[in-house]
């Protein structure tokens, strides 16, 4: 999608020397950002360096301390989402939150229904309007149906419908195409665009700096808090963009070849209905296999089955050797295998609890005498980890939820790593995180390998796949469908078997399985 | 350009959107189809079971709960409890009640209004600490539930009301009918529609759905959810206050410990009248259901023979085979939802 | 538990209505939790010696031997409950049945003493009774994923019902001497001391060192804050959760044999009540209703700052039975406000501020924005 002359200078958005700061951790100093009718803007930065919290400000959820926010001109102060949504502001979180147990119109139009004779809902405008909207944006959803059940590319959608029902001027979307395939991803630039025309502006977060050339004409750039630059994107390269993010040049390739050792993990036949089918691998010692494929192609779920959290129903697993029993992750980590979920928040942390009792909850049996299991054990052990994995804190005390992105990875990663596993399985392993510590992970994993541990990685950042894996397994619709070594992989290679293309010889492309 | 592509990842619309309709108008009409299976096989078994009288008896004894479970259900909608019911139904039967007591005379719909007022204070109460103070309706309404009893027990003393210190015009209320059926299942009815009307029609309604549905999201798209849950409670307050006045027309006696327990049948019925127990679907209707269901089968098994001690084990058996197989049809639900949608390759 | 993919609606069951980690308002976080934790168990040792020194104030009687007997044997059967109890609450669900479960076993111990089953026998079928009561909980909560409010009002109305059949309208009240003199005897002859508060005692160490200091205590928190993280952590979710129905349906069945032999009679209504009053000692205990947080120290303390003080209020002579529940819901409501004073406070001030912030920005569309709250 090249960049389109259809933006008219029309200053929809000013922020002006914006500053925020929490409990004198300044989280913004001097951001000035101006968004314009009918152009897609990017905003790039790693984690930290401010740009959830200038989402936030623009969504009305926080003030800032100093500078002033212009809509249309006009200077206004938003007093929470509300005013935002009022003015013109919408904003789409990476998991938008709708309710699962009302229809899509209702969803859209909550707390606005259109109103008919008596202050009644009027069902009907509600349907009407909301398929002109779904019309003009391109897109078929019934609006009666149930949200319960959409993927998050359609709950993206009924977001995207709410924002234009409230005659959004702003579409704020943040890291939108983390968990879409690329048909999904392209659907979305298709809306993109139709904002644009319509002379919405719209502000694009992504770590995805391919897309972001794609798409944007305008990049706003902040580190630490601070704008690096803010200006067209014509003449700019990826590098540039990561350059100013970081401040430095970022190593790509973190692979080198070494030594393989016997069989961990043997994967036979694998199948659960209606998710994967007769998929069979193996992951050696000290190598580093990637499952790369689009989200939904079963990645995750087959990663799951092995570690047991899910079932499956046919096939058989086997851990240096020995058979391992299914829907027991007990039995999984007794064999060796540790479990790096894909969601943080939800699945890897407790966020409630201590930076120690993260790290000592897979090892409790461990730390025991005699049955019982003191404080001080757990916390020494907990800050050895924490200190082998480099992780920042202040209290090994205090809960991880004061941990940035990054450092719960390694909260994360220092659970399972003190258990010494035999086989790590890592679900997107930096996801969310920020670019220095992303490059750590990498180096972490590789020196895992160099050490003999078995890595089966899942990823969705192809270049961190071609970058850490030794060998790589592309799934698609649930099957194997590809499998490169490191030296044969190029991306194209990887999408072309994820998205089930064949090459021009009819083989599917790499040595199928 | 279109974005729709033919191996579209999104589903057909018509599929699951059907599907979860079905699944939907089977669990609110399941109730009215074991009911009608009960009373066809009572009746087999036992054509007293149809008559007229019996219906009238059913009906009557069914007011007082599904008039409740009306207020009850604002609440539960919300994701909250209101264990509290109970206790404001039998301080208001006794208040309302001794009314006739102390003030000979006094008109019928006066005593209704001090039911009610009765209600609304104790709706109003609970209802500040839970949504302004922000602290879990469970232990609210405990407390409440003892707060209130107390209160009531403090009140009556040693004393209660006598039947005959009711007028006989108040007594029979509980007994008029209008065409056979009961004057006060058709109010109750009357109630049940207003509010099933106002939670579909209205955006006040809809907003109770969408608090017990996702409160953060309710949060962020700014759904006003203190005064809204404040107001949930105030309802079922004051539905419980006018349901003390309906207990005091039908019981006639009432001393310190009227109504105490009767909270839990009425969540009962809520519950198994499809109300999701974390609030976000269900309605007035199936919950008043719920509640026929309930006294319809506790008549059966009285008509039937079953000794009436069995009638509190089976009521609780027939809550958990409710809420069991609710669960599976919702498995089954989801299960079905997640394998179309892989197929058509998400 | 089916944890789904994210990205789809469906979400994983919650916990008890009321108790849900996703409250329709927010819960307080947990770091504010923890940290007023140590200073709740503080303030209830205060209260308790308040409560002590009221008592003497207001009677003589308040410490002497047979008060503190009289005391003893008002609290030790709800106590010794209140112990599986606070596990099962820490984890987020709840057991409403507990008092059901006491009534079942001591009808049944009635009716099968009535029928003169040796007591041995009767004692293995009695805690087999309420272990596989507890059992039903259990699965109904772990294997089918029901909400543990609605199966326990589900069990509770079951039981209750089942243990009216069992003795009917009569009363067993002729048990044999070394158990008919539970309740009035002191334990080991110290005088003061109630079988049921002794035993309570040595339960409530070893939950307590069961729950701070081994894998299982800590799972209990784990669970009780992020039941999803826990398991991905190969903590047995549903194994400990099924343990605990399973412990409380014990435990339950054995507080109904003590408390049918301390009353001396086993009948119709036995326990009415009991749970509400189980419940609220755990929360006045400090643990939170929505699961994670809470000590067995707190919920000890708060069972002695519940007896001593509905003693103390009795001895005076405007006291009764019923004003006394007035007081213990007035103390139940407190338990929940105080640890949400600060944010309650805080939310005040929130919509005083965006009152304001309004009323300016409709006012002085040319103005400077002003620090706001924090989101």
């Amino acid at each position: 999608m090249s960049p389109d002359a259809n933006s008219n200078s029309g200053r929809v958005l000013e922020l002006d020397h914006a500053t925020k700061a929490f409990a004198g951790v300044h989280a913004l100093e001097d951001v000035s950002l101006e968004l314009r009718a009918g152009e897609a803007h990017a905003l790039v930065g790693e984690n930290g360096a401010g740009k959830s919290t200038l989402v936030k400000i623009l969504g009305g959820v926080h003030q800032p301390d100093t500078g002033a926010l212009r809509i249309g001109g006009r200077q206004v102060v938003l007093a929470g989402p509300a005013e935002a949504r009022d003015l013109g502001i919408a904003v789409i979180y990476q998991e938008p939150t709708l309710f699962p147990d009302l229809s899509v119109a209702e969803n859209v139009f909550i707390g606005r229904q259109p109103l008919g004779r008596g202050r009644r809902i009027d069902r009907r405008a509600m349907e009407t309007t909301l398929n002109e909207i779904f019309e003009r944006l391109g897109v078929r959803l019934d609006p009666e149906r149930i949200a319960r059940g959409l993927s998050i590319a359609e709950q993206q959608l009924v977001e995207i419908a709410k924002a234009l029902s409230h005659e959004a001027k702003v579409v704020i979307m943040d890291e939108p195409t983390a968990a879409l395939s690329p048909v999904e991803v392209k659907r979305l630039f298709n809306v993109v665009a139709t904002l644009r025309a319509h002379g919405t502006a719209v502000l694009f977060i992504s770590h995805r700096l391919g897309e972001v050339f794609e798409i944007c004409q305008r990049v706003t750039v902040l580190r630490d808090g601070r704008l690096v630059f803010s200006q067209g994107i014509e003449g700019l390269s990826p590098d540039d963009l990561v350059r100013a993010m970081v401040g430095r040049d970022v190593l790509v390739d973190a692979h080198e070849a070494h030594q393989v050792g016997d069989r961990v993990l043997e994967v036979d036949r694998l199948t659960r209905e209606g998710v994967f089918l007769d998929v069979s691998f193996e992951v050696r010692a000290g190598e580093v296999v990637a499952l790369a494929g689009l989200v939904g192609a079963g990645r995750s779920e087959v990663a799951r089955a092995i570690f047991g959290i899910d079932r499956y129903d046919a096939g058989s697993v086997k851990v240096s050797g020995r058979a391992l029993r299914r829907g027991s992750p007990t039995a999984a980590m007794t064999a060796g295998i540790g479990f790096v979920p894909e969601d943080r928040r939800q699945q890897g942390l407790v966020m409630e609890l201590s930076i120690a009792r993260n790290i000592a909850l897979a090892s409790l049996r461990r730390l025991t005498r005699v049955g019982l299991l003191s404080g001080r054990t757990e916390r020494s052990f907990a800050a050895d980890w924490a200190q082998r994995l480099q992780v920042k804190y202040r209290r090994i005390t205090s809960p991880v939820t004061f941990l940035s992105g990054g450092n719960q990875q390694k909260v994360v990663l220092a659970k399972w790593l003190s258990r010494k596993p035999a086989l790590l399985i890592v679900d997107e392993p930096t996801r969310g995180i920020d670019i220095g510590t992303k490059a750590e992970v990498h180096r972490l994993i590789a020196s895992l390998a160099r050490d003999g541990v078995a890595v089966l990685m899942i990823s969705s950042e192809l270049p961190e796949v071609l970058s850490v894996a030794d060998r790589i397994l592309v799934m698609h619709e649930g099957r194997l469908a590809a499998e490169l070594t490191h030296d044969q992989a190029t991306e194209e290679a990887i999408v072309a078997a994820a998205t089930g293309q064949r090459s021009a010889n009819g083989k599917p492309e790499g040595i199928s399985l | 350009m279109s974005a729709t592509t033919q191996s579209s990842p999104m589903l057909a619309p018509a599929n699951p959107r059907r599907l979860v309709d079905l699944v939907l108008r089977v669990r609110t009409f399941g109730i009215v189809g074991v009911l009608a299976l009960f009373v066809l096989i009572t009746t087999a078994l036992e054509p007293r079971f149809l008559g007229a009288g019996n219906i009238r008896f059913i009906l009557s004894e069914t007011s007082l709960y599904a008039l409740v479970a009306v207020g009850e259900t604002l609440v539960v909608l919300t994701r909250n409890v209101d264990l509290s019911v109970g206790s404001v139904v039998g301080l208001s039967a006794y208040v309302s009640a001794n009314m006739f007591q102390q003030h000979h005379g006094i008109p019928i719909p006066v005593v209704f209004l001090v039911g009610l007022g009765i209600g609304l204070a104790c709706g109003i109460t609970t209802g500040v600490i839970t949504a302004i103070g922000r602290v879990p309706s469970l232990v609210v309404t405990l407390a409440m539930l003892y707060i209130i009893r107390g209160v009531d027990t403090i009140i009556v003393g040693s004393g209660q009301v006598v039947a005959n210190a009711l007028p006989q015009s108040f007594i029979n209320i509980f007994h008029a009918t209008i065409l056979g059926i009961p004057d006060l299942a058709l109010a109750v009815a009357v109630v049940v529609a207003v509010a099933a009307y106002y939670l579909r029609s209205f955006r006040s309604g809809r907003d109770l759905y969408a608090i017990g549905s996702d409160p953060a999201a309710a949060r962020l798209a700014g759904i006003p959810i203190a005064k809204r849950v404040f107001a949930a409670f105030v309802l079922s307050g004051a539905i419980a206050g006018l349901g003390g006045v309906v207990w005091a027309t039908q019981y006639n006696t009432i001393d310190a410990t009227a109504a105490t327990g009767l909270e839990l049948q009425v969540i009962a019925a809520v519950v198994v009248g499809g109300v999701a127990i974390f609030g976000g679907s269900g309605s007035v209707v199936g919950a008043a259901l719920g509640a026929l269901l309930l006294q319809t089968i506790s008549s059966a098994l009285n008509v039937l023979g079953v000794a009436s001690i069995w009638t509190e084990a089976i009521a609780g058996f027939l809550l958990l085979v409710a809420i069991t197989l609710d669960r599976m049809i919702q498995l089954r639900l989801s299960e079905a939802l997640r394998k179309r949608r892989v197929h058509l390759g998400a | 538990m089916e944890p789904e993919r994210p990205g789809t609606i469906e979400r994983a069951q919650p916990a008890a209505a009321g108790t849900v980690t996703e409250h329709a308002f927010g819960e307080p976080t947990g770091i504010r939790r923890l940290g007023f934790l140590l200073r709740w168990d503080t303030a209830l040792a205060v209260t308790l010696v308040v409560v002590a020194v009221l008592g003497t104030q207001i009677s003589s009687q308040f410490l002497s031997s047979y008060n503190i007997f009289t005391l003893c044997t008002n609290i030790g059967d709800l106590a010794i409950m209140a112990l599986p109890m606070t596990l099962i609450i820490i984890t987020g669900e709840i057991d409403l049945s507990v008092a059901s479960i006491l009534a079942l076993s001591a009808e049944l111990l009635g009716y099968l003493w009535m029928h003169h089953w040796p007591m041995a026998l009767i004692f293995v079928v009695v805690l087999g009774a309420g272990t596989v009561a507890g059992a039903i909980n259990g699965l109904l909560i772990t294997r089918v994923g029901l909400p543990s409010l609605a199966v326990t009002i589900g069990t509770l109305t079951l039981y209750r019902g089942l243990a009216n059949v069992v003795l009917g309208p009569n009363t067993v009240s002729n048990f044999p001497t070394p158990f008919s003199n539970l309740g009035v005897s002191g334990f080991l002859g110290i005088q003061w001391l109630s079988w049921s508060v002794a035993i309570f005692v040595v339960l409530a160490i070893g939950f307590g060192v069961v729950l701070r200091m081994t894998p299982l205590g800590r799972s209990l928190y784990a669970i009780g804050n992020n039941q999803e993280a826990a398991f991905h952590a190969g903590i047995r979710v549903k194994r400990i959760k099924l343990g605990l129905f399973v412990l409380s349906g014990f435990v339950c069945a054995a507080v109904g044999m003590l408390y049918a032999f301390e009353l001396s009679s086993a009948g119709e209504n036995i326990g009415i009540g009991f749970e509400l009053q189980v419940i609220t000692i755990v929360l006045l205990g400090g643990v939170s209703i929505f699961g994670g947080t809470g000590t067995i120290l707190g919920v000890a303390l708060a069972a002695f700052v519940y007896a001593g003080l509905r003693s103390a209020l009795l001895l005076t002579s405007s006291f009764n039975e019923n004003d006394f529940q007035v007081v213990s819901g007035g103390l139940l409501i407190l338990s929940v406000l105080i640890p949400n004073g600060p944010s309650f406070v805080q939310r005040v001030r929130e919509l005083a501020g965006r009152r304001r912030l309004r009323g300016e920005a409709l006012a002085r569309p040319g103005g400077s924005s002003e620090a706001g709250v924090s989101g």
